[in-house]
């Protein structure tokens, strides 16, 4: 496939999305932020699991963490200016993600898995008992951030407009970073990692330190999207961190499909759209999702946009033209 | 009053540690022969309890409810290793994560259809209803005592088990060798699924022995589920012995956290586990990798 092609549904992708708000209703403007948000979330566990082959458990900590330092530091202000908020959520967010990371990245495999639960489980006991951050309650935002230049409002959340086009820019240039960081020799070293690490080690790196970097980079945008939910909803508690929320994350990275960075965007896609319509059908959904997640690990390993290559390559070995050498790997290294 | 205080704290940690090391004995055994994470083995353990309490609804008798509930549990582990857990043997721990975290959501909501979402108590049996007297101010339940000593029982049989039969040993081979156990003409598969089934028996036993002292309620096996893993972690991954170790462990500093220090008791628990793997990053008594 030529470059244009395979970007072409990314570009349609974003030109929907752009004009979706001159469209879609409040409720829609407001689900499709939601969407967003988690794709971002998505995305920045995909950074661990898909490329740097961490499979962490405990992403929604830093999720959580995110929010809960915009709550904390802005609950009584009278004006909460954006430049000030979204730095100090990515560093609290980074810095715990240090911590973890430090201590997780010791371990691999299992372990690693169970440590990053096991800690991230620590924060979430920390705020669900902590009576000075509203324990179970959770925290309250009546305020949206700003954006100002001396008193003049440059871009005010308040709008749900401005807010959806805010989130999806910080979509598209977490994308573009992430595009970027692994086009540059460090996103080759953590892909080498994914694949052997001993080798990676015997040709003189330092994995460990590669792996760390990956894991802060990878739980600061989990803080951006934290960010981005405790704004949106007004409203953090100590279930955003719950591992139930890293559970949701990873079955959203599989599904969308794991190692691609628009994998995410579309299994944030699916999976918000279940959570918001399948209660609508039954009051046990959860059963219905299970189902799903359970199908999808048996039957679609590697996720729903492994779909389309593989329709497409269908149609076009009917037509008689031989697969591309890359293509006929791809589709034999399933399962 | 001081020393019997402690005396009554010390008893209840060990009873507790007992209850987890029957579900983390179970896990460290999957992992450690079969390879699987398991994370609905929480869900086995409030499925025991749920048993525990329905059968004895429905029978009057607590014993018959643990009677009849073992081979219940027995079968649904069976069920679910031959129609979900059995296709992952061979696939990344990533989707061993996925499915059984589906299962998870999948048994809390039957769950729900079962038994509905109020909590739930199950009477102590009147032989054990008694508690023995310290001190004027002090006294320990019977049933308590017995909990303890119902999981030395079945932690002496496990023993015995794996120790000295012919089955412990192929399940310790598998544990070290899982490809030269098949190689050798042991059907892997039949193993595989005992092992599970047993695993779940165990930690159903274990929310069945503690249905009666805690209530029963939904969700009540995650937070058991992610106290086990701290277990299996801290005594590294397929062993027994460190599964025990690690439980006593867990079960002295969270109750003696509650005790102490209430604010930090349930984030002590987690700092343990820190600090232990940054001394051992493979737990206590782990192979290193």
């Amino acid at each position: 496939m030529s470059s244009l092609t395979r970007s072409l549904p990314l570009v349609v992708a974003l030109l929907t999305l752009l004009l979706f708000p001159l469209f879609g209703s409040s409720f829609y403007v407001g689900l499709v932020t939601r969407i967003i948000i988690i794709a971002i979330f998505a995305m920045s566990l995909d950074l661990l699991i898909g490329y740097t082959g961490l499979v962490s458990f405990g992403h929604a900590a830093f999720f959580g963490i995110g929010g809960y330092a915009l709550a904390i530091a802005f609950q009584d202000a009278s004006v909460i200016p954006l430049w000030q908020a979204l730095p100090l959520s990515l560093l609290a967010a980074g810095l715990a993600a240090l911590v973890i990371g430090w201590i997780s990245i010791r371990t691999s495999g299992i372990y690693f898995i169970m440590i990053t639960l096991a800690l991230s489980q620590m924060f979430f006991y920390y705020f669900f008992e902590s009576p000075r951050y509203g324990g179970d309650d959770g925290i309250f935002l009546f305020l949206k951030p700003v954006l100002m230049i001396g008193s003049e409002d440059i871009l005010n959340l308040d709008n749900e407009n401005n807010f959806y086009y805010f989130a999806l820019s910080s979509l598209v240039l977490t994308y573009l970073f992430l595009v970027m960081i692994l086009q540059a020799p460090f996103g080759k070293v953590i892909k080498a990692i994914k694949a052997n690490e001993h080798r990676v080690r015997a040709l003189g790196y330092s994995t460990n330190g590669y792996k760390l970097v990956s894991f802060v980079l990878a739980g600061t945008l989990a803080g951006l999207a934290g960010f981005l939910e405790g704004a949106h909803t007004g409203y953090i508690n100590p279930a955003y961190m719950s591992w139930h929320e890293s559970g949701v994350a990873i079955a959203i990275v599989i599904l969308g499909g794991v190692g691609t960075l628009y994998g995410p965007i579309v299994g944030a896609f699916i999976i918000v759209l279940l959570q918001n319509f399948l209660p609508e059908l039954t009051e046990h959904w959860q059963l219905l999702l299970g189902g799903i997640v359970i199908s999808v690990v048996l039957f679609l390993p590697r996720g729903a946009t492994s779909l389309f290559p593989r329709l497409l390559s269908l149609i076009r070995t009917e037509k008689g033209v031989p697969l591309s050498q890359e293509e006929s790997t791809k589709v034999d290294t399933d399962g | 009053m001081e020393l019997s205080f402690y005396l009554v704290q010390l008893l209840n940690a060990v009873q507790y540690g007992f209850l987890l090391f029957l579900v983390a004995s179970g896990l460290t055994l999957l992992f450690g022969i079969m390879g699987i994470i398991n994370l609905a083995h929480g869900s086995f353990y409030m499925l025991g309890s749920y048993l525990a309490y329905w059968l004895t609804d429905v029978t009057g008798n607590l014993w018959l409810g643990i009677l009849l509930g073992l081979p219940i549990a027995m079968m649904v582990g069976y069920i679910v290793e031959r129609f979900a857990i059995s296709f992952l043997y061979k696939r990344d721990h990533l989707y061993q994560v996925l499915l059984t975290f589906a299962l998870i959501l999948i048994f809390n909501e039957l769950q729900q259809i079962l038994w509905g979402t109020d909590v739930h108590s199950v009477p102590i049996p009147s032989i054990l209803a008694g508690s023995f007297q310290l001190t004027e101010n002090q006294s320990y339940p019977v049933y308590r005592l017995f909990i303890s000593a119902a999981c030395i029982a079945v932690a002496c049989g496990m023993y015995w088990v794996i120790q000295k039969t012919r089955l412990g040993m192929i399940i310790r081979a598998g544990a070290s060798n899982r490809e030269m156990v098949q190689a050798l003409g042991i059907n892997v598969n039949r193993l595989f699924a005992f092992v599970f089934s047993m695993g779940v028996a165990l930690a159903g036993f274990a929310g069945m022995l503690a249905a009666p002292v805690d209530s029963v309620y939904p969700g009540m096996g995650e937070n058991v589920l992610i106290i086990s893993f701290v277990v299996v972690v801290i005594g590294g991954t397929g062993s027994i012995k460190g599964a025990f170790v690690g439980a006593m462990l867990i079960g002295l500093v969270s109750t003696f956290g509650k005790v102490l220090l209430p604010e930090m008791a349930s984030i002590m628990v987690y700092a343990l586990m820190a600090v232990i793997l940054m001394w051992r990053p493979q737990g206590l008594f782990g192979r290193a990798a």
